[in-house]
């Protein structure tokens, strides 16, 4: 027991719940845990600390970290079987929608702040094109 | 085994001054329960009930298969039970203590006991009557913890230590429940160490069970809402609301039952949703207990 808590607690320490952070924990790890996997630093097929584990090593509650791992299994992120454990979905396609995910959430929050500043959708749109061009030239 | 590892049904112990009422609880085994309340308001009854030591005058407590108090001999070979006003014996040292229990519970771990000496940075050499508060409820909390018991019960084991001593001791509950069929009831004022561990959550107020459910339930149902009236608007009555604060243009909903559709209602009523914020345990505690004593004195 306690030699697999040190192990786990060495291999994925750089998992954070932070009691400021105002967000419940459950987000945080599975925002974490996104990050990991879109990173390339757990990759598809990639068997993940169980749910008990987890919690053990993260000092959180059991419960707290399977309604993480339901959700991102519900996202088809990862995948548990029964008495096997979980692991990185095997879905190639996984770190590109996860990057779709990220920008979406980007797209959202460029909205809002347009809205803020009073700019139309084509005026936003334009500055977007403006970002995109930019970015094409710096690369090419 | 998979099951309960606590359960009382319709517990009741009256005292001149303070009374049990109507106790019933279920403890799954595998997780850890977080007892909540403000002094006096029945935990440590709750736990002497459990261990055997204060005998209820009604209903039924089981405890690891094993009915109470009949049957306590029994059942406290499992059980390891930590309480602020348990004493070790001063002029002995914390290996004379490990000799003594090691002689009485055959499950002792030896080996398990030395790591949580490194652990928690004591010296089996010392002295009981020379160890700080902190190092007399680590010492206390290896006893108890190197017996390998399945159910773990204790009492506010983590007031009164310092932050670094607080962390050892919340690290080695997880690992304890790394193992499945080990449980774990706790009782503290502290809610940020039941908000980080606790599994289930109970809170007690005057003798009564308020509420108990698995703590996301708790963090996801209770929601504080900020709105902003508009002029001649009237605040809609919504279901599920325990209390409202704020001023007369800004008031502030807290609900028990949070659904996203009370965002839309209040809008549509010119109640302007501002923000609707997740509320610490600490939050939901106090509301909940403010809540219910007002229900009581209506």
């Amino acid at each position: 027991m306690s030699t697999v808590y040190t192990q786990y607690r060495n291999m994925h320490s750089d998992i954070v719940i932070s009691q400021s952070d105002g967000r419940p924990m459950y987000l945080q790890i599975m925002e974490q845990i996104r990050q990991r996997i879109a990173v390339g630093d757990w990759l598809p097929g990639k068997e993940i600390p169980s749910i008990r584990e987890l919690a053990v090593m993260l000092r959180v509650s059991v419960i707290t970290v399977k309604r993480a791992y339901l959700e991102l299994e519900r996202d088809g992120i990862i995948v548990t079987q029964q008495g096997k454990g979980s692991m990185v979905a095997p879905d190639p396609g996984l770190g590109a929608k996860l990057y779709d995910q990220e920008l979406t959430k980007h797209i959202d929050r460029v909205a809002q702040l347009g809205e803020l500043l009073g700019l139309t959708p084509r005026e936003l749109a334009s500055r977007v094109r403006e970002a995109a061009d930019r970015m094409t030239k710096e690369y090419s | 085994m998979n099951g309960l590892s606590v359960h009382f049904e319709g517990v009741s112990k009256t005292y001149p001054h303070f009374t049990l009422d109507n106790l019933s609880l279920e403890l799954p085994t595998g997780t850890i329960m977080g007892l909540i309340g403000a002094n006096g308001a029945g935990k440590s009854t709750t736990i002497r009930i459990l261990m055997g030591l204060v005998h209820q005058d009604q209903g039924r407590v089981d405890v690891l298969g094993r009915e109470m108090p009949r049957e306590q001999a029994a059942a406290k070979l499992d059980i390891g039970y930590v309480s602020e006003d348990m004493r070790l014996y001063a002029p002995a040292t914390l290996a004379w203590h490990m000799k003594l229990i090691r002689s009485i519970y055959p499950r002792w771990d030896q080996p398990y006991a030395d790591t949580l000496l490194r652990r928690f940075d004591l010296k089996s050499h010392q002295k009981i009557k020379g160890l700080s508060h902190g190092q007399r409820v680590k010492a206390a909390l290896l006893l108890a913890l190197a017996r390998r018991p399945r159910l773990l019960v204790l009492d506010e084991p983590t007031t009164g230590l310092d932050p670094v001593a607080r962390q050892e001791v919340l690290a080695e509950l997880m690992a304890v429940l790394a193992d499945e069929d080990r449980t774990i009831l706790f009782s503290s004022h502290n809610t940020l160490d039941v908000e980080q561990i606790s599994d289930q959550i109970t809170f007690i107020d005057r003798g009564r069970i308020i509420a108990s459910d698995n703590k996301e339930m708790f963090l996801d149902r209770w929601r504080r809402l900020r709105l902003a009236l508009l002029p001649d608007a009237v605040l809609p009555s919504l279901s599920g609301v325990v209390e409202v604060g704020g001023s007369g243009r800004l008031p502030v909903l807290v609900t028990d039952r949070f659904d996203p559709a009370m965002v839309s209602v209040c809008n549509d009523a010119g109640a302007t949703v501002q923000a609707v914020d997740p509320m610490t345990l600490e939050e939901i505690f106090v509301a909940n207990v403010h809540s219910r004593r007002e229900k009581q004195s209506v």
